[in-house]
């Protein structure tokens, strides 16, 4: 099928509920409106009110039942309708999915899936563009993923409902429609835990993710760089193997992601490749990501997050060096 | 033995009906009819503002926005209750409560375009910012009514939340912290109907939302949240009674519009609904009352739509030849300015990063 991010993931979710009779999708306006995105469309009037659940206005009670419907062996598929209101239910991920396998000794576990849209560049009001990756991935117990296309976002969420533990599945606003991609009808896979070479070349390595990956892309295919472009796409448990082959190999290295810089999965990053691959280096890495401070209303969004000319001047800092 | 430990109700009151109509046993004494057409007029006002704002957003200059209109009496009618200096915590689209306290209008504006200088609030107004995430500014509307019994301010606090935000953690926690320190707070339930697409029903198993209150020991009551009049009284009532603790109120009213610019109603309601709704509106009822005692006609009528009309031109105006200073996001974020955030300023600017 041709089809954009929206439609991947509606398509996934139709696949996972049809094969597992245990899975159950819940959210604020999930039902009929078929969420305020659209991606959970139809789907109540396909697999009914008691398997697409419309919940009342509750994050914590949302993720915490989740929990609970986990540990007594369904399959919970929580929607969070911005990332800026998960954070109401963060007790719940940080305490309890997080917590629950290690408390037990793996005798009661927490298969689910929360899925929330983030990122910015769409002139959203505040709280519907932040990126708050780094805030899950800080806790070991909890899988988070991001795609940044459309075959990822399907096979991804297909590999996720098959994990045995709680996985974040992050979806970035601003790529839900941006583009369509040819992908299979049926159910496939796509591993978690395992970077995409986006595109490979031999002067510089780009390490990214989410809401970057296509403005990446355009950048080196307007400069003509010969650069690897390594999607990270799972953000915890990192692949570290394809990120430190990919700096051995080119020497240089940029971090692109559009969280703040400063205490970002860029600096984890950073710090693998310095730890294993510091000798092969040719230049100091350069990490580009938001300001440190909070994401800004929309009229000063475009001063916030990363654009080109500031890719742009990294890598031109990375090659010059 | 078994013996009755809790013994609740709650009541529900009316004094304007659909058709103007009065119900005098109610009506309060120091309401007179110059209050009654500033009611009016800052209802009208408070649509027309509305209206503006959507049209401004369907053409690209404003960001996404969430309409008030058919909730003009709740937030009119609670928002003149209050006495000067009382304080309110909205939530995100109590717009006639900023206009009502006297919110400059190009500054509404300017939230509604997307910069945090229309979060500038001058001190008269008595409001907080807009708050997004559902629910989550109740229990700082708990903090503030704390902080006036602290300080002994004699002020009074009304926070905002609608029927979606009484499902959440939030709105439960700051009614029982009201309750339990008697707090000179007023929870005004903004009870539309629907949390976007989740009607009333869905929301809560309770037969009124104002019961909620029973569970944290405040004072509750129900009101026609259309009626513009029912609504000041239930808040002046609690204001008078604010010694004896908090009360919930929960106003009766309907969203019109959609939740936001960005939702499509049509999914999931029907236009039946609407239109038994639309045969209840706030502004209309009050219309017919003045006319009906020889205190509004169809020259008042024209003389307001176009004083308001222009200061709303002129408000929207002056928002949009504000000029943001991207330095501005910097300077806003601690009490000094970090070396390190300094030095993050300095490169963007050197490298003229956003030209």
């Amino acid at each position: 099928m041709n089809t954009n991010m929206v439609g991947a993931l509606n398509n996934a979710l139709d696949i996972i509920m049809s094969n597992n009779s245990n899975a159950v999708i819940l959210g604020e306006d999930i039902g009929k409106d078929g969420g305020v995105f659209r991606v959970t469309d139809n789907l109540q009037s396909k697999f009914g009110a008691n398997r697409v659940i419309d919940t009342p206005l509750a994050e914590s009670a949302i993720i915490g039942a989740s929990i609970g419907m986990a540990i007594s062996g369904m399959l919970p598929i929580a929607e969070i309708q911005f990332a800026g209101f998960m954070y109401m239910g963060y007790d719940q991920i940080i305490n309890h999915a997080a917590r629950y396998r290690s408390r037990s000794r793996s005798k009661f576990t927490v298969p689910m899936i929360i899925r929330t849209p983030v990122s910015g560049g769409v002139r959203t009001l505040e709280h519907h563009s932040d990126s708050p990756e780094i805030y899950y991935s800080h806790v070991g117990g909890i899988i988070v993923v991001e795609p940044s296309n459309p075959y990822d976002a399907k096979g991804l969420l297909i590999r996720a409902s098959k994990m045995k533990d709680p996985v974040i599945f992050l979806e970035p606003t601003k790529l839900y429609r941006l583009f369509k991609q040819e992908i299979p009808d049926d159910s496939y896979d796509v591993p978690i835990g395992k970077a995409s070479l986006v595109e490979e070349g031999d002067k510089l390595s780009i390490i990214t993710f989410g809401t970057m990956v296509p403005l990446v892309k355009s950048i080196v295919a307007k400069r003509h760089l010969s650069a690897d472009i390594v999607d990270i796409r799972t953000i915890n448990p990192l692949d570290t193997a394809t990120i430190i082959e990919s700096a051995k190999k080119t020497g240089r290295v940029v971090i692109v992601h559009e969280a703040q810089t400063s205490f970002g999965v860029g600096a984890e990053i950073s710090a693998r490749i310095a730890e294993n691959a510091i000798f092969e280096l040719q230049a100091p890495i350069v990490r580009v990501g938001s300001h440190s401070l909070p994401y800004p209303f929309p009229g000063y969004e475009n001063y916030y997050i990363p654009n080109e000319i500031k890719i742009s001047k990294a890598i031109d800092k990375v090659l010059s060096a | 033995m078994r013996q009755r430990v809790f013994d609740g109700y709650v009541d529900y009151i009316q004094i304007m009906d659909e058709n103007g109509n009065i119900d005098s046993s109610l009506y309060p004494k120091d309401l007179g009819d110059v209050d009654i057409v500033n009611m009016y007029r800052n209802m009208s006002f408070a649509r027309a503002l509305d209206a503006k704002s959507l049209s401004l957003q369907r053409q690209g200059r404003a960001v996404t926005y969430a309409p008030l209109v058919g909730e003009e009496a709740t937030q009119i009618g609670s928002a003149m209750a209050l006495r000067k200096g009382d304080l309110f915590m909205p939530n995100f689209r109590q717009h006639g409560v900023f206009l009502s306290r006297g919110m400059p209008l190009d500054l509404f504006f300017l939230y509604w375009r997307g910069f945090e200088e229309g979060n500038i609030i001058p001190e008269e107004v008595g409001g907080f910012p807009v708050c997004v995430p559902v629910g989550s500014q109740m229990p700082h509307a708990a903090g503030v009514a704390f902080a006036q019994k602290y300080t002994k301010s004699g002020k009074v606090v009304i926070g905002y939340v609608g029927d979606g935000g009484t499902s959440e953690g939030d709105f439960y926690e700051s009614i029982n912290f009201a309750g339990v320190f008697k707090l000179p707070l007023i929870c005004l339930i903004e009870n539309n109907q629907w949390a976007i697409s989740i009607p009333r029903s869905m929301q809560s198993a309770a037969q009124t939302l104002a019961q909620k209150g029973f569970a944290a020991g405040i004072n509750v009551i129900q009101v026609d949240g259309n009626d513009v009049i029912a609504v000041y009284k239930a808040v002046k009532d609690a204001i008078l009674n604010i010694e004896n603790g908090p009360t919930l109120i929960e106003c009766m009213t309907y969203r019109m519009s959609m939740h936001t610019t960005s939702d499509d109603p049509s999914k999931y309601r029907s236009d039946d609904e609407v239109a038994k709704w639309k045969a209840k509106d706030p502004i209309e009822r009050v219309r017919k009352y003045l006319i009906s005692k020889s205190l509004w006609n169809d020259n008042l009528e024209a003389q307001m739509r176009d004083a308001q009309s222009k200061a709303i031109d002129s408000a929207v105006e002056k928002a949009e030849s504000f000029k943001p200073n991207p330095n501005s996001i910097f300077d806003n974020v601690y009490s000094y300015m970090p070396t390190a955030l300094k030095e993050e300023l300095d490169e963007a600017v050197a490298n003229n990063f956003y030209q």
